[in-house]
This record gives C-alpha cells, structure tokens and sequence, in this order.
C-alpha cells in the first residue's frame, strides 16, 4: 500500500478541453476536501461531464492539470483508477444479465476473486434493495432500480472518491428522494463525492459545497445557502388567468419584492422576489392582490431554482445556454437516456 | 473507512499479464452469457443462415448451373459458410455501438481491468459464437445433401479458414461499431459493405455468368479468395494460388483494422 497524500481528494487547476470549435472547459479550479461532497451545478452543455470524464480518465485534457487522490489523472490514470467511481448519467449496466450478475462481474473485473464478487454482490444489493429483485434480468427493473444497480456497480471497488454525473437526470420524485437518501448515506461514511446537477435543490441535499458553472468556466463558488443569499431569497410566483389585469397585478405586489416582478413571456407566469421576508411576504401580497381586486392562480411561495441563481449570476436563464452537442455532433446516451427515463418513469 | 479492496500499489508486469487474460475471459463469458440471453439474437445468428441455406439449396440452386462434383448444394455450403462468418459480425459492431451508448464502455474504461480486455473479450467470445453457428450450418448442409469430398483434413481447414475469415471482419466490424457508435447506424452501414462484398464474389454464383464489370471486381476481391480456397478444400481442385492471395488478404485486414479498432476504443467517448 502506497502512503496516502494529506491535500484534497480531488484537485483541478486551469482544466481546458475543446472539441473542435466547441471551448467545453475554458479554466476550471477546483478543490474538494477528503470526506466531503462537492455539487457542480450547471445547465446542459455547461461542461459538467466534460470535467468528469477528465477525472475519471476517460478523456485527456487540452490543458492544465488534476489529481485525485494526488494522483495525477493523466500521468497516473491506472492508479486513479483504483480509487475512483464513475455513475454516469444513463444506467451503464448489462440489461439482459440479472442485477446479482452485473456485480458479479463488475467485482470480477476488479480482480476480487470469485467467492469475494459474489460476496461482495449480495452486500451492495442488500445496501440498495435490489436483493427481491436480484436474479431478475436489469432490462425488468424499473428507471430508479437501474439507476441504483448502476450506482452499486460503482461501488465494488469500494472507491475513496465517487464521481455522480447527474445521478437523478430523468427519475421520478420518489426515486429521486430515495437516490438522495443513498448518497447522503454514501456521503457519511466517508467517501468523497463529487456529484454534477442541473437542480439547485439537489446541490443544496448534499453537497457541502457547490460550484456553479457555465460555458466551460466557474462563475460562483459556496455552500448552498450563500448562493441563495445572492439570488435574494425566497420568489414569489402566480399567474392571472385575466390578461387585462397583469399590469394591476404587478403594481400591487411591486412594493413587497426586492425587484420588479418579472413576467415570463411563454408561460405567463409573474414572479417576484421577496428575500427573506418569506410568509410575511406573501401574506402582503394576498391583501395586495385582494385589495386590487386582482383574481390569481397557482400563488406560491418558492425557494430560488437553478433558474433564479442563473438569472442573478449571469442575467439570462439555465435553459438559454444553448451550446452545440459537446461530443463531435455524435448522438450522445445522455440526450436519448434522460428520454428513456421519463417515458419509463411516466409508464 | 472500511478496508479498502483495492490495492494501490503497482501491479508487477506478471500480475497485470494474468489480469489481461482473466479479465479476457470475464468478458467473453459475460457476452455469452448476453448472447444466450436474447432469443433474438439466437434467431438472427442461429434460423437466419439456415434459412439461407434452404433458399439457396431448394428455391434458387435448382436454377444455378455448377460445375462441381455432387452440384449446386455443393459449390453453396462453402460459400453460404463464409457468408454466415462475415455476417456473424454484425453482432459484434452492434454490440459495442450499445455498449458505447449505454455508457458501459466508460465505466469499463473507468476501472482498473486490463484496457485490452473488452476488445479481445469481444473478439473471442464472437468467435466462439460464430464458431457454433457455422457448425450449424454444416450440420443443416449435410442434412440436405452436402459433402465433403477432400477427406477429412481439408474439411477441417476449410473450417478454420472460414473462422480466420470470420475474425478479420470481426474487427472491421468492431471498429466500425466504436467509431460510429450509434446503433442504426451502425446496422445500416453494415449493410451497405456486408452485401455487396459476400454477393458480389463466387459464394452463391459462378463468377462467369455475372457482366464483366461485374466480374472484374467479383474475381479480385477476398470474399472470392476465401470462398474459393474453402470450395476446393472441401471438394478438391488447386487451393495453393487462392490459399497465399487469402492469407496474405486477411493479413492485411488484421493488420490495418485491429490497430484501428484498438485506437476506437481508447477513443471512444
């Protein structure tokens, strides 16, 4: 056993990577404690998977350098590989083999021995209560049982560092909650995670530090709470059915926000935002709204989404970022996947 | 922490030589394991060639006139053997356009297994499948009269010639299947090479009835080669001349595709 280095599990500086015309990474830094769980958050096309494929090896960069587990991800990639795990966006799991053999497998391949891949098997689906399912082919399971299988074959090798590329993209709320409740577990005893997300909502669960990327480049850096502190807090949100009385409506909730109310063009839907005077806030815009005689649907009280940190860090919306396919225009699993998920997450 | 499974230290070069062909295996026996798995894929590698067999022998051979000893169902088992080995591979192209696509490639890439191992786990375990299915075809020959007329060693390296034929496309096919990486893709391009190169040569037809522009490519390209030098393993006549022009063209496939089939996988993202 080689000692253990005492910097960050992972360590990232100037990490550039291009494809063709596309910059996906222009300088990225990053620096993630040992035991602790980064959340990389950023729209579609932001660089998020780019960065991890660096990481896991499975792409060299253009320029500048990492480590994982001061190793160095280029000149000592078969050592990264020891420590690491990768649970990338689709369920990269053999469907027509059953869950215990995808394992098995797995454990195989990272030269276990038999008895102790067999072993190790029932452990992780055990851990992830696949074992009623466990001899059934993975092609039967459904979107969150896959996602689960995929993310215990990241974990045969009992990996230090863990890297979740969108570990969530495509599930269904309760799978989500149950995936959350997975790698919050996976978070406690110590591995060091790194997980990508384009939901604001999932960095804030689990990670104890976030950073925000964008266009290939870090454009904020905290915990959870100081993003939110630069959004401005909690946003008020409503649509009136009458669109005669829009301007009535804005005016009597202009002097509760922080800012003008903001109008979505295409969905119609007028938001507001009230910092942290959150109940208060609303209770004022009842009276307001009531007072004008204004009739609402859907009033609520919302915590900042993904949308609102984007707005207030860059002034244009996550779903704007429109950047060209990431990988030479091939047709990538992660676009067709997130599909399949929902389809089968709806079914 | 737990214990940590994995050690870090590194492997000596014994070691990580044991790891290769382990790790080889592992992933021969896994794609076995798929192929038995799909009733489709038994049906596409297993019914398919023999209903070519029974077309050619019942619908279309009483129309083809031959001049070999035992006609038609003889001069087409050699031909219809080294067709089945060629489209065996597109098993093995569609198989690692999905893989590629379901992201199993990358975790496989992202483990500490010997990187050889998926490529060449691919190649033998698609060798011991095509292996089965021309024995089929054999099998479902004799059942509608083919012979061997050479004795028994020719008969078996006309076997073996057909496998070392299947194998070199095998890796034309590998690497299409990783550098295209879609999987309709995939097929379709298969189908545009595939058939006119087992068509267009002397596996199902004499050369001399087809135009002669026709012939000009049929006659000098390796599926003819093959198919020739098995024929006359199996039913007797010259093999030497076609035998070098066969051997010195798989060569040639292997030597070119296998190295751009390994590059596709470093590659592959």
């Amino acid at each position: 056993m080689s000692q253990i280095s005492s910097g960050p599990a992972i360590l990232v500086e100037g990490l550039v990577k291009s494809f063709g015309e596309v910059r996906a990474l222009r300088g990225i830094d990053l620096s993630v404690p040992r035991g602790t769980v980064l959340g990389v958050l950023g729209p579609n096309g932001a660089g998020k998977t780019t960065a991890v494929r660096i990481l896991t090896t499975l792409l060299l960069p253009d320029g500048g350098r990492a480590w994982v587990e001061g190793r160095d991800v280029v000149r000592e990639a078969a050592a990264v590989r020891r420590v690491i795990g990768l649970s990338g966006q689709s369920a990269a799991i053999q469907e027509e083999l059953t869950g215990r053999e995808n394992l098995e497998i797995i454990g195989r391949l990272y030269h276990l021995g038999k008895a102790r891949a067999r072993s190790r098997a029932t452990e992780l689906l055990e851990q992830f209560g696949l074992v009623d399912a466990a001899d059934r082919a993975a092609k039967t399971f459904s979107g969150g049982m896959q996602r689960r299988l995929d993310l215990a074959a990241s974990l045969v090798g009992q990996p230090r560092v863990l890297f979740l590329d969108e570990p969530t993209t495509g599930l269904d709320p309760r799978s989500r909650l149950a995936m959350w409740d997975t790698i919050r577990s996976l978070a406690a005893g110590g591995t060091t995670l790194l997980l990508t997300t384009q939901y604001l909502d999932e960095a804030d669960e689990l990670a104890d530090e976030i950073v925000v990327i964008d266009h290939g480049v870090v454009i904020a850096a905290g915990t959870a709470e100081e993003l939110k502190s630069r959004v401005g807090g909690d946003v008020l949100e409503f649509t009136v059915p009458d669109r005669t009385r829009i301007g009535d409506a804005c005016a009597a909730v202009a002097k509760i926000g922080d800012a003008e109310p903001h109008m979505d063009g295409e969905t119609g839907v007028i938001s507001v935002g009230v910092g942290g005077r959150g109940s208060e806030a609303l209770i004022e815009a009842v009276r307001g709204l009531d007072g004008a005689a204004v009739e609402t649907r859907g009033l609520m009280l919302r915590r900042p989404s993904l949308d609102d940190v984007f707005m207030a860090l860059t002034g244009h919306a996550a779903e704007e970022t429109t950047q060209p396919a990431k990988r030479r225009g091939r047709r990538r699993p992660a676009d067709k996947d997130t599909d399949q998920d929902t389809v089968r997450a709806a079914s | 922490m737990t214990t940590i499974a994995v050690p870090l230290g590194e492997p000596d070069l014994l070691t990580r030589a044991r790891w290769a062909v382990s790790d080889t295996l592992t992933i021969t026996q896994r794609n076995l394991l798929v192929w038995m798995r799909v009733p489709a894929y038994i049906v596409f590698t297993i019914i398919q060639p023999v209903i070519f067999v029974l077309l050619f022998r019942y619908v279309f051979g009483g129309a083809i006139p031959v001049d070999v000893p035992g006609g038609y169902v003889n001069f087409l088992i050699p031909g219809i053997i080294a067709q089945t080995a060629a489209f065996a591979t597109f098993g093995t192209a569609i198989a690692l356009a999905v893989e590629l696509q379901k992201g199993v490639i990358d975790r496989l890439r992202s483990m500490p297994m010997a990187r050889s191992a998926v490529l060449a786990g691919r190649l033998t375990a698609d060798t011991i499948r095509m292996t089965v299915t021309i024995l089929i075809v054999l099998g479902v020959g004799y059942a509608v009269g083919f012979r061997f007329q050479n004795g028994f060693g020719p008969a078996v390296g006309m076997v073996v010639l057909s496998i070392v034929f299947g194998m070199a496309i095998c890796c034309i096919a590998a690497f299409t299947g990783l550098a295209i990486g879609d999987e309709e893709s995939v097929q379709a391009f298969g189908l545009i090479w595939l058939f006119p190169l087992t068509f267009l040569s002397s596996a199902f037809v004499p050369i001399d009835t087809m135009p002669g522009w026709l012939q000009a490519f049929a006659n000098n390209q390796p599926v003819t080669y093959v198919v020739d030098t098995m024929r006359a393993l199996a039913l007797g006549g010259p093999v030497a001349a076609n035998l070098w022009k066969s051997v010195a063209w798989l060569a040639g496939i292997f030597i070119v595709f296998l190295p751009l089939a390994v590059r596709a996988y470093r590659r592959a993202s």
